[in-house]
């Protein structure tokens, strides 16, 4: 298939080779989001398409939205998705379980109806176009210039109306993320003077691990001055190793 | 290459971006499908500015990007404040409009 592409294509066969490479990866990466169980696997698998995007765009001679989906899309947004993932919790894995009997049947049985109907309209259409390039377009002046030039003359007002959109969404997304306090900040004196009162904690810090006893290793307890182990030196995380009988660890560091 | 191959794929990113939308119910990962359904498009959109030969694609596909960042960030804000109300991402968790 490839060579007969390779064949009837006019324009370099470098992109031809670009192309066969990178829209597997997109299509893979594509269906990696739809069926990953991991929320992150899925974000990680839409940067794969997203990039692989970019490179189309740079050999579709739009230089400049290759940049911006990197930077706008790869580069922000998908941080963005990572950050409330992060948020909400990476393991909340999505339940199996079918609200709708029959949800998932009927929506694939759409998208594969959805996808022979785009297909089958496009290759009735595509042959009577004639692809004309972007050479005319930009002329000499290259592919930033003349989008800068088309941005600010011709679409200069959609252009300011989306400083507008984008103050209105940093404005929305603050005001929605904002929490009201419902009863006032606790003090740190107020919450040393409940411990106080609760007992039983200590209230100094709690003793160093190796304190008197003969390792100063951080999971070696210390010993108390009857001899017996201080359990509370060593941290709950770690596995007390090596705790000797209490007796005999005072008197040999004396000596 | 002609360029009608560029129109494909974004066909099929488009259906495969659509079909999790449908199936998939972590609202996080399906506003990640939406993402991928406007990337789709945006190819479409570049393909369609090389074929007719003006730049006005290739803006749109910028202006396309600019307003998928604000609902971006705006979408993320609703689901963080409704995780915040019902401890869930999950799509049907989110009902309280049903009956």
């Amino acid at each position: 298939m490839t060579a007969a592409i390779l064949a009837a294509g006019s324009a370099p066969t470098h992109e031809a080779v670009l192309f066969w490479i990178l829209a597997p990866i997109a299509v893979v990466g594509a269906l990696g989001l739809v069926f990953a169980r991991s929320a992150v696997h899925a974000a990680v698998l839409l940067a794969l398409v997203m990039l692989s995007l970019a490179a189309f765009y740079t050999a579709e001679a739009a230089p400049f939205l290759a940049v911006v989906q990197v930077v706008v899309y790869t580069g922000a947004v998908l941080m963005l998705f990572l950050f409330v993932l992060m948020l909400v919790g990476v393991d909340s894995a999505d339940s199996l379980v079918e609200t709708l009997r029959g949800q998932r049947l009927a929506a694939t049985l759409v998208a594969l109806g959805f996808a022979v109907l785009l297909i089958v309209a496009l290759a009735g259409t595509l042959d009577t176009f004639h692809t004309h390039g972007l050479a005319d377009a930009q002329g000499e002046k290259g592919n930033v210039v003349a989008i800068a030039e088309l941005l600010f003359s011709r679409y200069v007002f959609a252009f300011e109306a989306t400083s507008a959109l984008l103050i209105t969404a940093g404005l929305g997304a603050m005001v929605l993320a904002h929490r009201e306090r419902t009863s006032p900040r606790r003090t740190q004196r107020e919450r040393m003077l409940e411990r106080v009162e609760r007992g039983g904690a200590a209230l100094a810090p709690l003793p160093g691990p190796g304190v008197y006893a003969d390792h100063d290793a951080v999971d070696t307890p210390a010993l108390l001055p009857d001899g017996s182990l201080a359990m509370t030196s060593v941290p709950e995380y770690l596995e007390i190793r090596d705790a000797r009988p209490a007796s005999g660890g005072v008197l040999e560091a004396g000596e | 290459m002609s360029p009608d191959y560029y129109l494909y794929l974004s066909a099929v990113l488009f259906t495969i971006g659509a079909l999790g939308v449908l199936i998939r119910r972590n609202a996080i990962v399906v506003f990640m499908c939406v993402e991928l359904m406007l990337n789709a498009v945006n190819l479409s959109l570049v393909t369609f500015s090389r074929i007719d030969g003006n730049l006005d694609g290739q803006i749109i596909a910028f202006f396309v990007m600019v307003v998928a960042a604000a609902e971006v960030v705006i979408g993320l804000a609703i689901i963080m404040s409704i995780f915040r109300s019902r401890r869930s991402t999950s799509v049907d968790d989110a009902n309280l409009l049903k009956y």
